[in-house]
């Protein structure tokens, strides 16, 4: 059983961890009102948390947000640069986020196919057909 | 929504927005009359008795990019159709009481889900806000107060990677440890 005594150590050994870190100023947002949540915002969140701290990425901030305003292509993951450039990806799930993780936020390549650019020009190609 | 967490989330984010920093979570088992309850209290800045009544008409939203509101109006239905009810208790400055019930057994009550995840991901939101989780079954209880973590914690944040691992490790196995055998969804 987990019981309080536990965070003792764990206060121990993030101070050290604080000290050592730096602010990126990169930031990861994910559209959580009921749209978000009820399309399965929860578990992309927490997929992508996980995936920074398996891999040791401590300067990125992920936090949540209300309705984006395009609630048929939740999930919605937004990933903000410092200088304030903005990538939004939609139609998220687990897989998906931890992907972005991997290529996008560690090695700086955006996953051009689950942006809402690439879902729009899809569903343009659609309409025409 | 999948399951009753998924509902919690939505709704906290509710207080969220009037400002709580105090929210009040419980999850409350009672096998005398077979009803579970589920209720989130904060210190938000409430609601006129006009808002209360309205606010279970999807038509009525404080959100600005659409005027149809889903979040209350979603879990009234599910609390009536397992012949529960969604009760709203609010006083403007003070603070909101939500309170829903269903019938534990109905077939149509969704699962609990994991609470930890939840609460997780609400800690990262905003890592700020104190909550207290309560898990009660009958006569056995559970209760994790933010208060307790930060007396420990002192100037570490909560949304720490090892705190919030911590946080969603602990929740989820007491909610199995209060709820296990009594939940269907939850084997003992």
């Amino acid at each position: 059983m987990k019981s309080l005594a536990e965070l003792e150590a764990i206060r121990q050994r993030a101070k050290a961890d604080l000290a050592a870190r730096t602010d990126g100023g990169r930031k990861v947002v994910v559209g959580m009102a009921t749209c978000g949540i009820a399309a399965g915002a929860r578990p992309v969140m927490n997929a992508m948390v996980e995936e920074l701290r398996t891999r040791n990425v401590n300067d990125i901030a992920v936090t949540m947000t209300g309705c984006i305003g395009v609630c048929r292509l939740e999930p919605i993951v937004e990933v903000i640069e410092e200088n304030g450039d903005k990538v939004t990806y939609v139609k998220m799930d687990a897989t998906k986020a931890k992907r972005v993780v991997v290529e996008h936020l560690i090695n700086g390549q955006i996953c051009q196919d689950l942006t809402i650019g690439a879902d729009e020009a899809e569903a343009k190609a659609k309409a025409k057909a | 929504m999948q399951d009753l967490s998924l509902h919690l989330m939505d709704i906290v984010q509710n207080s969220l927005k009037a400002g709580a920093v105090r929210i009040l979570i419980e999850v409350r088992a009672d096998t005398s009359i077979n009803m579970l309850y589920i209720t989130i209290e904060d210190n938000g800045h409430g609601m006129s008795a006009a808002m209360v009544e309205s606010v279970t008409d999807p038509f009525v939203t404080t959100r600005t990019t659409r005027s149809v509101g889903l979040g209350i109006p979603l879990l009234k239905e599910h609390c009536e159709l397992t012949g529960g009810k969604l009760e709203l208790q609010s006083e403007e400055g003070k603070g909101t009481c939500l309170r829903a019930s269903f019938g534990l057994y109905s077939i149509d009550r969704m699962p609990l889900g994991d609470i930890s995840d939840t609460m997780t991901a609400l800690v990262l939101s905003d890592p700020n806000v104190d909550y207290v989780v309560r898990f009660v079954c009958d006569d056995n209880e559970f209760e994790l107060d933010w208060h307790d973590i930060r007396d420990q914690l002192a100037d570490v944040p909560l949304n720490e990677p090892a705190v919030l691992e911590w946080i969603g490790e602990n929740l989820a196995e007491k909610q199995h440890y209060i709820f296990g055998g009594v939940l269907n969804e939850i084997t003992g």
